[in-house]
């Protein structure tokens, strides 16, 4: 199965949801409308001919600066013919939500929770979207790039005293 | 006064009561069975036959938290997984006792984030910071010899002394004008 085929088979099923396709390398990623993901992946998991029966990686990505600044990359495989499909999907700062795929591939879940809980980007559909790496109490999503870092001073000899007079140290 | 102190061939030593429990403390320590992350590593090679702490009087590590005194810190500590090692520790027996292992555990290490706890001083009390990223065995063995040193120095009392600070600064200011 090359990726002419696969390529020409979803322009020609989804003509309007088809944003760009790239090949580099010899993998096919595909950037899809937001809107249309859920019915471009039920696609690709229920085709009779080459179907993409396992979700293999799912995470999200901040470009910063960049409009749409948020994408999410999908990476499926067909297990019958070995072939790999990347899909894209770009979200908007102001509105970070994307179809959940939980209930196409149940191993979406923990990594659309670990997404969520490091890029803030929503999972709409998703059964329990909880923290999944950070505590649960934690302020915030830490991997988007204008986050603070939350770096502490570095004690050295010349300012320990000033460091040390600050920093909680257990009593007992 | 000690145990080398023998009064003829009577088989009776005196000596003194705080000597004895410290002497006993020290040489039956259990440290507790956990490792947060490489450290680990050089701290089961500590208690491999190649370096042997049971020569030390540490022969297994405690799976249980009520049966260990000792708390080897080995690896970074996450801000989640901070309340865990606080609750083992307040779950140990007393008299119980804490090394902070390698850089990560003493001070943040590397990772000066948001992540880290800077430094597993701020949620346990330590006695013995070993340096080291991670530290050899020996290094381990050393800190923890220094510990042995610290516990026979302990009164009856309970009260624990206080840490020890550097008066002034390791390296001394070179003077620039001289040197270029």
């Amino acid at each position: 199965m090359d990726n002419q085929t696969i390529r020409d088979r979803l322009q020609a099923q989804f003509p309007q949801a088809i944003l760009a396709v790239s090949e580099r390398f010899g993998d096919l990623s595909v950037t899809l409308r937001r809107e249309d993901l859920l019915a471009v992946v039920t696609w690709l998991r229920d085709h009779p001919e080459v179907p993409y029966d396992f979700l293999e990686h799912l995470s999200g990505v901040d470009y910063l600066g960049r409009t749409p600044r948020f994408e999410v990359v999908i990476h499926l495989m067909s297990l019958r013919y070995l072939h790999r499909i990347c899909l894209k999907v770009t979200a908007p700062e102001d509105d970070p939500h994307v179809p959940s795929l939980t209930p196409l591939y149940p191993t979406a879940n923990y990594q659309e929770r670990e997404t969520w809980d490091l890029l803030g980007i929503v999972f709409d559909g998703h059964p329990s979207l909880q923290r999944i790496l950070m505590p649960d109490d934690w302020i915030g999503h830490p991997q988007r790039k204008d986050h603070p870092l939350g770096e502490e001073e570095v004690a050295f000899t010349f300012n320990q005293e000033r460091i040390y007079a600050q920093k909680p140290f257990a009593k007992e | 006064m000690g145990l080398e102190t023998k009064a003829g061939d009577l088989g009776v030593v005196t000596t003194s009561l705080e000597y004895v429990v410290n002497w006993g403390r020290t040489n039956a320590m259990w440290p507790l069975l956990f490792g947060l992350a490489c450290c680990a590593i050089e701290m089961m090679g500590a208690q491999s036959p190649n370096y042997d702490m049971s020569r030390f009087g540490m022969e297994i590590n405690r799976a249980s938290p009520r049966q260990a005194d000792l708390m080897i810190v080995a690896g970074r500590v996450s801000r989640k997984m901070a309340p865990v090692v606080r609750r083992l520790y307040d779950q140990m027996s007393e008299p119980k006792w804490v090394v902070a292992m390698g850089d990560c555990a003493s001070c943040g290490g590397i990772f000066n984030n948001y992540a880290i706890v800077q430094g597993v001083d701020e949620i346990v009390p330590v006695d013995v910071y070993v340096a080291g990223c991670p530290p050899r065995p020996e290094a381990l063995i050393d800190g923890i010899m220094m510990l042995h040193e610290k516990v026979k120095r302990e009164k009856i009392s309970g009260i624990k002394e206080q840490p020890l600070r550097l008066e002034q600064p390791l390296i001394q200011q070179v003077d620039v004008k001289k040197y270029g």
